[in-house]
């Protein structure tokens, strides 16, 4: 179902948007407009949708009109025209205490630079948005000490956000949009001014997170590696509109024009990688002769839902499910026989990684990588492909 | 070219004024007066020794001891010197001077923060009140409000009031916009955002602007004293019209004790905010 459904925003800055308007609709490009009627147009011609549940990203070099868009969303800056609709309720034009409950009670943002009030300890940050609601104080400090105890900040509830670290004032930015406990998560390069380990592990904590809160986020960012690991669905931004929407696999494989090309070129070298460049090594397996109960197991202990089967000369025999092997357990099953799946997706080590994508995209599975004897060397999983694509795109650019 | 009558245009405006708003001057000398009298009568109906016990308690413990030490010296000079009545007069009129000019001042300088228009019409306005020679503000005074303690304090606000509305308007409008845009994005309301965090913010700079304020009226201190404000201004003008130095320098000398004292306590408690 759509959360958000945005058709044909536009955003001018200035007095007199109407002839910038014209001229947008007659075709003329930004630079003509600015030098013609002396209005800078932010945003023209977008639409799109946001599923619930979605990390939907916007991506696009600096001045494309990302933080424009984010913040027409929660009405921070007045759209010039087109519509905003949040759960079928058309906003675009609501009253100012209309949107003041939607900013508190549905959609939160977090921002590049934190944007913690300095004079407020973390607790009294993060129960901001419940203090400007009326919440009694205890019940609200109770509510934010939980919340920050979820974003791993226990204990620094009484100090000042200048005493903690980069990394952490984002956290307490994280835990102060989540207190207002919103469906919608607006993110304005959220992890951007944090260096690269850290900003990788607040990605990778935002996505399990995301994993229990199921919250709607729409996550700005211009970092490609970063939108690739992180959104459901990606909008490439330029010059003020969108040029492509679509899954990193979308993006990558079939880019709309030489913009989203050039946007996506370091990976593109990539096509000369392949699939050994980018797998990981082949850990977790079992063997034929374990069973069930092994394989259970050694799914608990990784936290995964599939397994790879091999045979004692490591030739791939299959993949088991989690679901199935409980089953089997349940049923005092000692072997493999009956829910092995034995066709898997499979590509060979020298299969370029450009191909290995589709078959990615096609599959709920890992892909196994075998050699050229059969056997399994490796596995391949969406997110760390696409990832590990960008990254030594880079290297190899 | 004729000359321009623009001093007969401000006569006649006063003498309009004068006439057509004698109940509102009359009521604002009533209120003034009763304000000024309780701060006198509550400070002058204990003994001065316990009075300087009590403000070094309270600062050591507010403050820092260093001011607080440094206040119990001056306070036992002006009590040595036998000014301590003049210079209760005094701080009297400060305060109360002061405590108008921030119940009008602040309210106006977030007013400039607020609205370009307000912030372009008032700031002309200040320049003109803080370059004007402060004598000027003693004629209109003393028509509008006879001779005494209110039109002395008339003068003093006219003339100390600029820089409370000047440095709270700057304190707000230097809040980081980012912030303002979080509060605005989790739903504040105008109040909300002004109380929770645009002052709090602006804080050490209001302060920094009370002082200021504090400062100018005590610099108004003796150009009061002319209308008949009383306080260690007279001690000074009598001392300049009988040729009398030690009584001038004394009053002088208590004047500057007092600027001191409140200077370092204002400062002291705008530095707690920081
Ligand atoms: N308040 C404003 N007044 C005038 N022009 C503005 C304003 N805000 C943004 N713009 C213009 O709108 C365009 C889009 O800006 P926006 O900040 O949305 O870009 P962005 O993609 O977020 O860039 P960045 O990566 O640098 O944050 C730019 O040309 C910018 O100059
Ligand atoms: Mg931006």
């Amino acid at each position: 179902m759509s959360k958000i459904i945005i058709k044909d925003l536009v955003k001018i800055f200035g007095d007199h948007p109407e002839k910038a308007q014209e001229m947008l609709k007659e075709g003329y490009d930004k630079d003509d407009i600015l030098e013609k009627t002396r209005q800078t147009v932010g945003i023209f011609d977008i639409n799109f949708s946001v599923n619930e549940g979605e990390v939907f990203v916007l991506m696009g070099l600096s001045g494309s009109g990302k933080s424009t868009l984010l913040r027409c969303v929660n009405r921070l800056i007045e759209p010039t025209s087109g519509t905003i609709t949040i759960d079928g309720e058309d906003i675009t034009l609501a009253e100012p205490d209309v949107i003041r409950d939607i900013r508190r009670n549905k959609v939160s943002m977090v921002f590049q630079r934190f944007a913690l009030f300095p004079h407020r300890t973390v607790l009294d940050n993060v129960a901001y948005g419940l203090e400007i609601q009326g919440v009694p104080t205890a019940q609200r400090r109770e509510k934010a000490a939980q919340v920050i105890e979820t974003v791993g900040l226990k204990g620094w509830e009484y100090s000042l956000p200048d005493q903690l670290s980069g990394g952490m004032q984002q956290r307490v930015g994280l835990a102060r949009a989540l207190a207002n406990n919103p469906d919608i998560l607006l993110m304005d390069e959220a992890f951007s001014a944090l260096d690269p380990l850290i900003r990788k592990s607040m990605q990778d904590e935002l996505l399990s997170l995301q994993n229990t809160l199921n919250k709607t986020i729409i996550f700005v960012t211009h970092d490609l590696d970063e939108a690739l690991k992180i959104g459901d669905r990606i909008a490439l931004m330029n010059n003020g509109t969108i040029v492509q929407i679509g899954t990193a696999e979308d993006i990558l494989t079939n880019p709309a024009n030489d913009y989203v090309e050039r946007f996506v070129e370091d990976v593109d070298k990539t096509k000369v990688l392949t699939a050994e460049g980018v797998m990981k090594a082949p850990d977790p397996v079992v063997f034929l002769k374990d069973g069930p109960h092994v394989a259970l197991r050694r799914m608990k202990e990784h936290g995964i839902s599939s397994i790879f089967v091999v045979t004692r000369e490591r030739r791939l025999a299959g993949i088991v499910l989690a679901e199935d092997a409980l089953q089997a357990v349940k049923e005092h099953r000692e072997e493999f026989r009956n829910i092995i799946i034995e066709d898997v997706p499979k590509v060979s080590i020298a299969t370029p990684v450009i191909d290995v994508i589709p078959v990615l995209a096609e599959t709920k599975f890992p892909v196994a990588v075998t050699n050229d004897d059969d056997k399994l060397v490796g596995i391949l999983v969406k997110g760390s492909v696409l990832a590990g694509m960008a990254r030594k795109g880079d290297n190899i650019a | 070219m004729p000359k321009l009558p623009i001093g007969l245009w401000v006569e006649q405006i006063v003498a309009w004024a004068q006439v057509n708003l004698e109940g509102l001057f009359d009521f604002i000398t009533l209120i003034i007066e009763v304000l000024v009298t309780r701060i006198e009568t509550v400070f002058l109906t204990v003994h001065p020794l316990i009075i300087l016990a009590l403000v070094f308690i309270l600062l050591w413990s507010l403050a820092n001891p260093k001011v607080a030490i440094g206040t119990a010296i001056g306070l036992y000079l002006i009590y040595n010197m036998e000014l301590w009545e003049a210079s209760i007069q005094t701080l009297a009129l400060v305060l109360a001077a002061t405590a108008l000019a921030l119940l009008l001042g602040v309210p106006l300088g977030i007013l400039t923060a607020r609205s370009n228009l307000a912030h372009k019409l008032i700031m002309p306005l200040l320049d003109f009140m803080q370059t004007m020679p402060a004598f000027v503000y003693l004629i209109p005074a003393v028509l509008f409000f006879g001779l005494g303690q209110v039109p002395g304090l008339f003068a003093t606000v006219v003339f100390a009031m600029p820089p409370t509305i000047r440095l709270t308007g700057l304190g707000i409008r230097q809040v980081p916009a980012q912030l303002v845009e979080a509060s605005d994005a989790f739903g504040s309301t105008e109040w909300q955002k002004l109380t929770k965090v645009q002052i709090p913010l602006a804080l050490p700079t209001i302060m920094a602007g009370i002082n200021q304020c504090i400062m100018l009226s005590l610099s108004m201190v003796v150009i009061a004293a002319m209308i008949g404000a009383g306080g260690l201004g007279d001690e000074v003008l009598a001392g300049i019209s009988r040729l009398d130095i030690a009584k001038g320098f004394e009053g002088g000398l208590a004047i500057v004790i007092m600027a001191i004292i409140l200077d370092r306590v204002t400062q002291s408690f705008g530095e707690r905010h920081r």
